[in-house]
């Protein structure tokens, strides 16, 4: 009988993946810690950005580490357009991400609200659109909106990655409903949990509730050893995915016993 | 005083008086960076590296040079 508990990858395009933990690279205390982390991680996809060079100011040789962590992993980059507030301003630096770091794969940021760093549906969708034209592998980053999420998979995107919470809080999943709604209405999607995971727990619950893989970074970043954090991640990202393949069982209102005592009353008798 | 021969533009934000005849090319040469270290735009248009060389800068132009970095 086939075990198919045993071939668990997913696809983006003819890429062919593994791991269901994609790591963010930003605010890692050392470039070591970072390749460390990327390493304990077994991620398959690692998300970087860029930056106008007088602003950068040198980045103290966390882009060369990441660099040696992929050639020693095999790892893939994803970039970034963090930072972008209009479909104009993404397209064109997902233009220079594809040159810079020569992949066709971006991860598409467009924020509308400076506050909570939601992405602008309006501008993403339009960016996304443009971009699969020009051939990009876009993997945009939105809200859980249902029928924005179907816009986008009608415009091309391979993936689809809504928000847990707002980015950088911590919050875990904090509309349920919208995301099981997600997944159910769209079943045949790949759905990445991305922004706003702070514990193992949330990512867990993400993949129990049948979501693809999890993308985050500060939960790691932060953590006092990150490196730890990572490998807790790795591995309630696995125990997640396989309680999703194997079927959580479904709650209910009232008790079920589950020791088979045949239904009649223990009764040890009166103490004589 | 700017010198006929000499232009301004605006790099990343900031004033840089260039020759005249200045390619985007070779500025970022001059600036020190390896071609294939930046990625580059012109008045909020990306150039692609093939196509610095053929850039001729103008007076005012904004240049803006992206870098890799760690990111989220």
């Amino acid at each position: 009988m086939k075990n198919t508990l045993n071939d668990d990858s997913w696809h983006v395009g003819d890429i062919t993946l593994h791991s269901r933990f994609l790591l963010g690279t930003a605010g890692y205390p050392s470039p070591q810690i970072l390749h460390d982390a990327i390493v304990a991680a077994r991620t398959q996809v690692v998300t970087v950005g860029l930056k106008r060079t007088l602003a950068a100011a040198g980045d103290n040789g966390f882009i060369a580490l990441i660099r040696q962590a992929l050639r020693e992993t095999g790892a893939r980059l994803l970039p970034n357009t963090a930072g972008c507030r209009s479909a104009r301003e993404a397209v064109q630096l997902a233009q220079m991400a594809r040159e810079l770091y020569d992949t066709p794969w971006i991860k598409l940021e467009v924020v509308g609200d400076e506050h909570t760093l939601q992405p602008d549906p309006f501008e993403l969708l339009a960016a996304a659109t443009q971009l699969v034209r020009e051939g990009f592998t876009v993997f945009p980053y939105c809200t859980d909106d249902l029928v924005l999420c179907r816009r986008l998979l009608d415009a091309g995107c391979p993936v689809l990655m809504p928000w847990g919470a707002p980015i950088g809080s911590g919050q875990g999943l904090l509309n349920p409903f919208a995301l099981r709604t997600l997944r159910e209405r769209l079943p045949d999607a790949t759905l990445i949990i991305d922004a706003g995971i702070g514990a193992p727990s949330h990512a867990a619950l993400a993949l129990e509730m049948g979501f693809d893989a999890v993308l985050l970074n500060s939960a790691v970043a932060q953590a006092r050893e990150p490196v730890a954090m990572a490998r807790a991640f790795g591995l309630a990202i696995e125990a997640g995915r396989t309680a999703w393949r194997a079927g959580v069982m479904a709650p209910q209102d009232f008790a079920v016993a589950s020791t088979p005592v045949g239904g009649e009353p223990l009764l040890l008798g009166a103490a004589t | 005083m700017t010198s006929i021969d000499t232009i301004t533009v605006q790099l990343d934000g900031r004033p840089v008086p260039l020759a005249a005849g200045t390619t985007l090319a070779t500025l970022v040469e001059q600036l020190g960076h390896a071609p294939q270290g930046v990625s580059t735009a012109v008045n909020g248009l990306f150039v692609a590296r093939g196509q610095r060389a053929g850039c001729l800068l103008q007076a005012d132009d904004a240049v803006l040079l992206f870098q890799p970095i760690v990111g989220g």
